[in-house]
């Protein structure tokens, strides 16, 4: 018996899509998920689980501290803690200058109205961090940021919309996608036929695929942030740690093992969901943990790993409605730090599509600005 | 490592009968070959200390264990250069070798590389299996070879397999003694196994196996039919509880329980260098996939060996020379019909010691109780992950091992899904009712043994990442 | 329990379990070492500190891991002991204190 055509079809099942199911399906909105691989395969399983208000651009800044308070209430949402722990993140600073630079950003967001980020002196830092190498002079501070399990969380998401009503098909690849009416058909490779007058595109490093098919081409990158995990240390940091001066972000789980990683890359090729890791960069890591974190020097890499992620060229991701067709809204292009966004992006989705507009400022992410950028150049 | 070529025509990792042969062969034809092995000294685990064994008489071991010498000195007057005690963590699609040797590590390039990384023992995932005690046959094997170690007080094997036979052989050859075996081979293979029946009285295990058989079973206490197999013991294993087919539990003591059920390929360097590899049904387990040379989905990467397949240390030896042959043709010092000519005699030696394998395969296929266990068993040793968690995954909808791995932690651990994966891929198979050819297996990705992040640091530098490194 | 085989001969090596004096023979590994020295329990597991030996001996299952002249996590039956080598066995849960 054939199921009833759902409200909306969203392309892909990671966190974003997952979430944008949730907040939709809370809605009563009917809702097909269409993912290639598995809930999670990519980006949103494998990322380094950072939930983090820090550092982020300007324009993020008040979608990450309402989705920051989603997080601390993230049980009642999805009826998993997803691993969710907070014990802050900080960027430290291994000399004047660069504290120099994280005061003058901590004053540009108070300006700004948000205060969640903070400037710790040496003393303090030490006292958060007690391991932290003796150079380092103070830091950047969002204490109510943290970590979670990405896999965990984008799952929970899943089966909380599914519990209320909320479909979602795997191993079925979106292909052609046309307009019929007021509708949309959406065409898979196992020959199947889905519509609904919605559709969300939240394809992550093949959503320039389904933009360019809606008239609006992307300059969309694929990267392979590269992450790698020790066997269990003796418990030394709470706080994830990053560095002002240098692409590096750590964390210590709850079981011992650290997580290192930050913007380093691998090759992505993605057609063939893989990945090659680049171990000079990896190299790279392995020095910068070294200088920070001395106590490192006895730590053992038990694995590595690179997802297929999207970037965009001005680092800041695709949410908003469709510049050129009606009932078509994206989310996609999160540049290696979407994860902290998951839940609020969903609502954002949700209120675009059943209210036709959303109280946070949106505007900054448009899909128009490469429109511009285009005839600019 | 400073007197290392920058790049080699061909690297072979694993000193096994495989390894060895292939390096030799290749070296011999004056292509520049090094051999990269974990161990100190040559033999892999088949012939593991060969070259330095405290057990010398050689009555203990026997005859086709000091077969593995004959390989050894072929190699070493071959050319080729040996690098033992060096750990292989990576293997990557532009056959880029990542190894580390004496704390430091290395990147070393290759035109042609031969994974020669043979077997391991299949898991046996019984209650109790993690207690100190119980180790696998194999593992006994192996302190007795590099150590003339033997397990003394109450010692009862248990399981099914050739290795498990010849095992006991040899502690008795070496006067040490075995309570109890607990024959877990499942009554049924024989008769699925009577088929082959014919090709296997051909063969060459029919004589030495069947004497060192009904020696064994004339010495030791054998009981059959074994169907449920538990450790039990307050911090090691104390004794051990089983069933005769449908019969009463009972229990016998053990200081030392020695489980086996066969060997399986190692494929970890395989997987995670990107060759694709299927669940091969007659062997069940996980084989990469080759051709008839060896070579594998991935350009310049080919295996030899136990690796592709069990085929047992003769065949081995004979694969191994023909995927140096390939890799001889690949880098161009020998046409297709010079390669095909000079194998025929390694394919006719290779048929010869394959044959039988079909026989042995299907009548000491561990029985599903085995291979699926009850839901109290750990499956996942290093996070102490048990069937039964995985099966609970499985009702929520977590439905490969990638999953299960991201839910459960299951194959996180450091020993990267080795012990593992095998029995979370048909604990989830049989949970969904589907093959595990569907389930699929891990993706697994370097570094494949454990790397210190100081060897890490220590790999050359490159231009570009001076630059990355940088504070800016 | 193991034992030596009494013609298994070779160089003796003396070393430390855990600060006690013990000897093995030249080519043992780390593991079969601890093994001849009696040793049952050569580590507790991080998760829930249960008790393990090697189970392998050949690195593949991670259950040997020792402390090796102060370098934690190192697989035993893949190093070789060695005259004066200090080996402590990895007892004892490692958590995050609250």
């Amino acid at each position: 018996m054939p199921m009833p055509q759902p409200d909306v079809i969203v392309v892909g099942g990671g966190l974003h899509g997952c979430s944008a199911a949730l907040h939709l399906s809370m809605r009563g909105v009917k809702v097909l998920v269409l993912e290639k691989d598995h809930i999670g395969r990519h980006a949103s399983g494998v990322n380094a689980g950072g939930v983090r208000q820090l550092g982020r651009h300007v324009a993020e800044v008040p979608l990450t501290v309402a989705s920051m308070a989603l997080w601390h209430g993230i049980r009642d949402l999805v009826d998993d803690d997803c691993g969710f722990e907070s014990h802050g993140q900080v960027k430290v600073a291994e000399n004047e200058a660069e504290l120099a630079s994280c005061q003058a950003r901590a004053d540009q967001l108070r300006a700004l109205g948000f205060t969640h980020e903070e400037v710790v002196d040496q003393a303090e830092l030490r006292r958060l961090v007690p391991a932290i190498a003796e150079h380092c002079v103070g830091a950047l501070m969002s204490r109510r940021d943290g970590a979670a399990i990405p896999y965990r969380t984008t799952f929970a998401f899943k089966r909380k919309a599914e519990s209320l009503g909320a479909r979602f098909l795997e191993g079925v690849t979106v292909g052609r996608i046309v307009r019929n009416g007021k509708a949309w058909t959406v065409e898979t490779a196992d020959g199947a036929r889905h519509s609904a007058p919605v559709l969300v595109n939240c394809a992550g490093a093949w959503a320039d695929r389904i933009a360019a098919q809606m008239g609006e081409p992307v300059p969309l990158e694929v990267i392979a942030p590269m992450l790698m995990i020790t066997a269990r240390m003796p418990p030394f940091i709470k706080p994830v740690v990053g560095a002002a001066g240098r692409t590096l972000s750590f964390k210590q789980f709850p079981n011992g093992t650290v997580l290192i990683g930050g913007g380093l890359l691998g090759r992505a090729y993605r057609d063939e969901n893989w990945t090659d890791l680049d171990f000079a960069n990896v190299t790279t890591n392995a020095r910068t943990v070294w200088d920070l974190f001395p106590i490192m020097r006895g730590a053992t890499i038990v694995r590595s790993w690179a997802g297929i992620e999207a970037r965009m060229p001005d680092e800041i991701p695709v949410i908003g409605p469709s510049s050129t067709e009606e009932g078509v809204f994206h989310a996609f292009g999160f540049s290696a730090h979407g994860f902290q966004l998951g839940p609020i992006v969903g609502r954002i989705t949700a209120d675009l599509i059943t209210k036709g507009g959303t109280d946070l400022p949106i505007d900054p992410f448009r899909i128009q600005r490469f429109r511009q950028t285009a005839a600019a150049a | 490592m400073t007197d290392l070529k920058n790049r080699y025509d061909l690297a072979v990792i694993g000193a096994g009968p495989a390894g060895l042969a292939a390096a030799t062969l290749a070296a011999k034809r004056g292509v520049s070959t090094v051999l990269l092995d974990e161990q100190a000294a040559p033999g892999g685990q088949i012939y593991r200390a060969v070259t330095q064994t405290p057990v010398r008489n050689p009555s203990v071991l026997g005859t086709d264990y000091w077969h593995g010498a004959d390989l050894v000195g072929p190699f070493r007057d071959s050319g080729a250069e040996y690098l033992p005690s060096s750990t292989v963590w990576s293997v990557s699609r532009s056959l880029e070798i990542g190894l580390s040797r004496e704390g430091a590590a290395r990147i070393l390039p290759a035109r042609h590389i031969i994974l020669a990384t043979g077997a391991l023992e299949r898991p046996f995932p019984i209650p109790g299996w993690t207690l100190p005690g119980v180790m696998g046959a194999g593992a006994a094997q192996i302190l007795l070879k590099t150590s003339g170690l033997v397990a003394s007080g109450n010692v009862v094997l248990a399981g099914t397999g050739p290795l498990l036979w010849l095992l006991a052989w040899q502690y008795l050859r070496a006067g040490a003694r075995i309570d109890t075996i607990l024959d877990t081979t499942p009554r049924e293979n024989w008769r699925q196994a009577m088929p082959h029946m014919t090709t296997f009285l051909r063969s060459g295990y029919i004589g030495k196996g069947l004497k060192l058989l009904l020696e064994v079973r004339r010495k030791v206490k054998v009981i059959d039919n074994v169907t449920s197999l538990r450790a039990e013991g307050d911090g090691r294993v104390q004794s051990v509880l089983f069933r005769r087919g449908d019969g009463a539990e009972q229990r016998i003591p053990a200081d030392t329980l020695l489980l086996h059920q066969g060997v399986i390929p190692n494929i970890n360097l395989a997987n995670a260098t990107g060759c694709a590899q299927a669940w091969d049904e007659t062997q069940r387990c996980w084989v990469p996939t080759v051709d008839a040379w060896g070579a594998t989905s991935v350009e310049g990467v080919s295996i030899a060996g136990d690796g592709a397949g069990i085929g047992g240390a003769l065949a081995a030896e004979h694969r191994g020379r023909l995927a140096a042959l390939d890799a001889l043709h690949r880098l161009g010092r020998m046409d297709r019909a010079q390669r095909d000519r000079e194998a025929a005699p390694h394919r006719e030696a290779l048929e010869k010691a394959e044959r039988g394998r079909v026989f042995l395969d299907t009548l000491y296929r561990p029985g599903k109780d085995f291979r699926v266990p009850q839901d109290d068993t750990i499956v996942c040793r290093c996070e102490e992950v048990t069937a039964g968690q995985v099966r609970d995954a499985v009702k929520l909808g977590v439905s490969g091992p990638n999953q299960t791995k991201s839910f459960l932690r299951c194959g996180m651990g450091p020993c990267q899904g080795r012990l593992c994966g095998p029995t979370v891929v048909e604990v989830i198979a049989d949970a969904r009712g589907v093959s595990p050819a569907e389930v699929g297996y891990y993706r697994l990705r370097p570094p494949v043994k454990p790397i210190t992040l100081a060897e890490l640091a220590s790999l050359p530098k490159r231009e570009d990442e001076i630059a990355a490194v940088a504070p800016h | 329990m193991f034992q030596r085989l009494p013609n298994a001969s070779g160089e003796r090596v003396s070393f430390t379990i855990d600060g006690r004096p013990a000897e093995a023979l030249a080519g043992d590994s780390v593991a079969a070492a601890l093994i001849a020295n009696g040793v049952q329990t050569c580590r507790s597991t991080p998760v829930s500190g249960a008790p393990r030996a090697p189970y392998c001996m050949m690195g593949v299952c991670f259950d040997c891991l020792v402390t090796i002249d102060a370098v934690g996590n190192q697989q035993g039956c893949q190093v070789r002991v060695r005259p004066g080598m200090r080996v402590e066995t990895q007892n004892g849960k490692r958590e995050i204190e609250r």
